[in-house]
């Protein structure tokens, strides 16, 4: 067959561009990762491998602090997400058309559209306002306006779950007389788990990630690492941030392939 | 006596209360640290700028909004054309133009090539794609910056090929910001072109081949046609983002290549003009919605449906 030489598929060149592609997206990585490895002080010759910079990072008292402030606002923006993204899921899904659905929905997901700069300095104004009329200045309003960010993205998942979920399952535990807490804490519950906890995941990358948002809702030394990183790029850079972003690289490359994995088995 | 339907239209009604209960958190949430925030900025927009950052609390002006696009000479008392705010807004638009274009060209063939493997190698490539997409976006940033500085890989590259003589000064320029923009934005352009091209029907294609078209003109006519969604979708998730780019210009364009996220940002620090901030907050905003807009209305001529 003269056919079978002539592949309806191809088309010239593509398959070189797209090589192109991925040595473009990997080429910056690898190298940010191999200077972080890199033993001398400067960022343009290499002084042979050393981890010295890992620990130089890992001794420095305002890294630790950073991290371990990402870690919690992370954390508690997350939880609360996933809990309050789970709700509005369970009242949004798997039911008829009512007065006030549509609203709903374009009420969460409306943060994903606004333009993460605005946000931050419309929050700026607010919390400028609210931190002298109450005198707090704490992590709170961090983690309020990353719990905010991080609802849209927890929802979505759950809501899919929940989409995908039978409900006679439900019915029948009801008609086996379970009270309605019990239906949900039993049945309804673990049949969600996957999607709570990838959305959890995903709230939790997201809070995680955030710089813009955080550079202009933190108070003085409320550094998260990444709004410690970009201010550490101002001034003259040594391998010590290409090692605190290889760590934080690796951590995001860890959750991902969870993340992945989590996903995959669903389906 | 309650009627059936009274006692179901009761329960509806319980239904909808207990629905309206279980989102409340979510909402109030969302309300108070981001719609609630916009509804003030929008307000602020409206007020009299104070000396010193922040606004004269409810007292009308329309300064704000007067100087996102006129400025006041401070002798004469004429008014121009604000040039340094309107050739900050035509950059970021053409750099997101720009960067929606490139990363298109670079997209379409990856998508392509990605759909074109074997079913169970394609996992794997859609994955490599993903892992720089959740990867911080800061992170990246200073990753470009550490190929295209004087000292980069990409300078060095070129040298060594003897392309150039001296290192290139990318750094700070606005070809930076494009760099960085396309490395950046680009897997929000593979994965929905992915996610249409692998629904394509290549026999469809073969049938093109079939009566005799070139293989331009069965891109041009046959897969280009039906990917559309995909490239739609794609230009706006690249598209949006860009032009409220904050981070990348900041670190890549330096000082003085300023993108509209910059100029917001300089409203609130330096330059003190709470209003005119506020203002161009949501003249970023207006554009957003303008180009979401042409999102949904092509979303919707295309009817989201192949053949």
């Amino acid at each position: 067959m003269a056919r079978a030489r002539f592949d309806v598929r191809s088309q010239p060149g593509f398959g070189t561009i797209a090589l192109f592609t991925f040595v473009v997206l990997y080429l910056p990585i690898i190298t940010l990762v191999a200077y972080a490895f890199n033993a001398s002080e400067s960022l343009t010759a290499w002084g042979g491998f050393s981890l010295h910079w890992f620990g130089e990072a890992a001794r420095n008292t305002a890294v630790q602090d950073a991290a371990w402030r990402s870690l919690v606002i992370a954390l508690s923006a997350a939880s609360v997400a996933a809990v309050a993204a789970t709700m509005a899921a369970i009242a949004t899904t798997r039911t008829a058309a009512y007065r006030g659905l549509g609203f709903k929905y374009a009420f969460i997901n409306l943060p994903l559209m606004v333009p993460e700069i605005v946000t931050a300095v419309a929050l700026l104004i607010v919390f400028a306002r609210v931190k002298v009329w109450t005198g707090y200045s704490g992590l709170g309003y961090l983690i309020l306006a990353h719990t905010a960010f991080c609802i849209p993205f927890a929802y979505l998942p759950i809501r899919a779950r929940l989409e995908g979920m039978d409900e006679a399952l439900e019915r029948a535990a009801a008609d086996l007389y379970a009270p309605p807490w019990q239906v949900f804490r039993r049945v309804t519950l673990p049949l969600l788990r996957p999607g709570i906890i990838a959305g959890f995941m995903l709230a939790f990358v997201i809070s995680l990630d955030d710089v813009v948002i955080s550079e202009f809702v933190k108070s003085g030394g409320q550094d998260t690492l990444p709004t410690y990183m970009l201010g550490q790029l101002r001034r003259t850079v040594t391998p010590e941030v290409n090692a605190i972003a290889a760590a934080f690289l690796a951590l995001s490359v860890v959750l991902v392939t969870i993340f992945f994995f989590i996903n995959r088995k669903k389906t | 006596m309650a009627s059936a339907a009274d006692v179901a239209r009761q329960e509806e009604g319980r239904k909808i209360r207990s629905r309206w209960l279980l989102s409340a958190p979510a909402l109030v949430i969302v309300f108070i640290a981001a719609i609630g925030p916009l509804l003030v900025m929008l307000a602020y927009s409206f007020m009299a700028k104070a000396d010193y950052g922040d606004v004269k609390f409810g007292q009308f002006s329309l300064d704000g909004w007067f100087s996102v696009i006129l400025q006041r000479d401070i002798f004469d008392d004429t008014l121009t054309l604000a040039d340094a705010h309107l050739s900050i807004v035509w950059r970021s638009i053409r750099l997101s133009v720009i960067t929606t274009f490139a990363t298109l060209a670079l997209g379409f063939p990856t998508a392509y090539f990605i759909a074109t493997r074997p079913r169970h190698t394609r996992e794997v490539w859609v994955f490599l794609v993903t892992i720089p997409f959740w990867t911080n976006l800061l992170i990246r940033t200073f990753a470009m910056q550490q190929v295209i500085r004087n000292e980069g890989i990409l300078n060095s590259l070129l040298i060594w090929l003897g392309v150039i003589k001296e290192p290139l000064q990318i750094m700070y320029t606005d070809w930076a910001i494009l760099f960085g923009m396309v490395y950046v934005y680009l897997p929000l352009m593979v994965l929905p072109l992915y996610a249409s091209l692998e629904k394509l029907d290549f026999r469809l294609i073969e049938a093109g081949y079939d009566l005799y078209a070139g293989r331009l003109a069965v891109l041009r006519r046959i897969i280009l046609p039906l990917v559309k969604p995909g490239i739609v979708a794609g230009s706006i998730l690249v598209f949006i983002p860009s032009l409220g780019a904050y981070v990348i210009p900041r670190v890549l364009g330096g000082g003085k290549n300023l993108m509209l996220g910059n100029l917001i940002e300089l409203q609130f620090g330096a330059g003190r003009n709470w209003p005119l901030g506020a203002a161009l907050s949501i003249t970023l905003m207006a554009l957003v919605m303008v180009a979401m807009l042409f999102y949904v209305r092509n979303a919707a001529r295309s009817g989201g449906g192949h053949g």
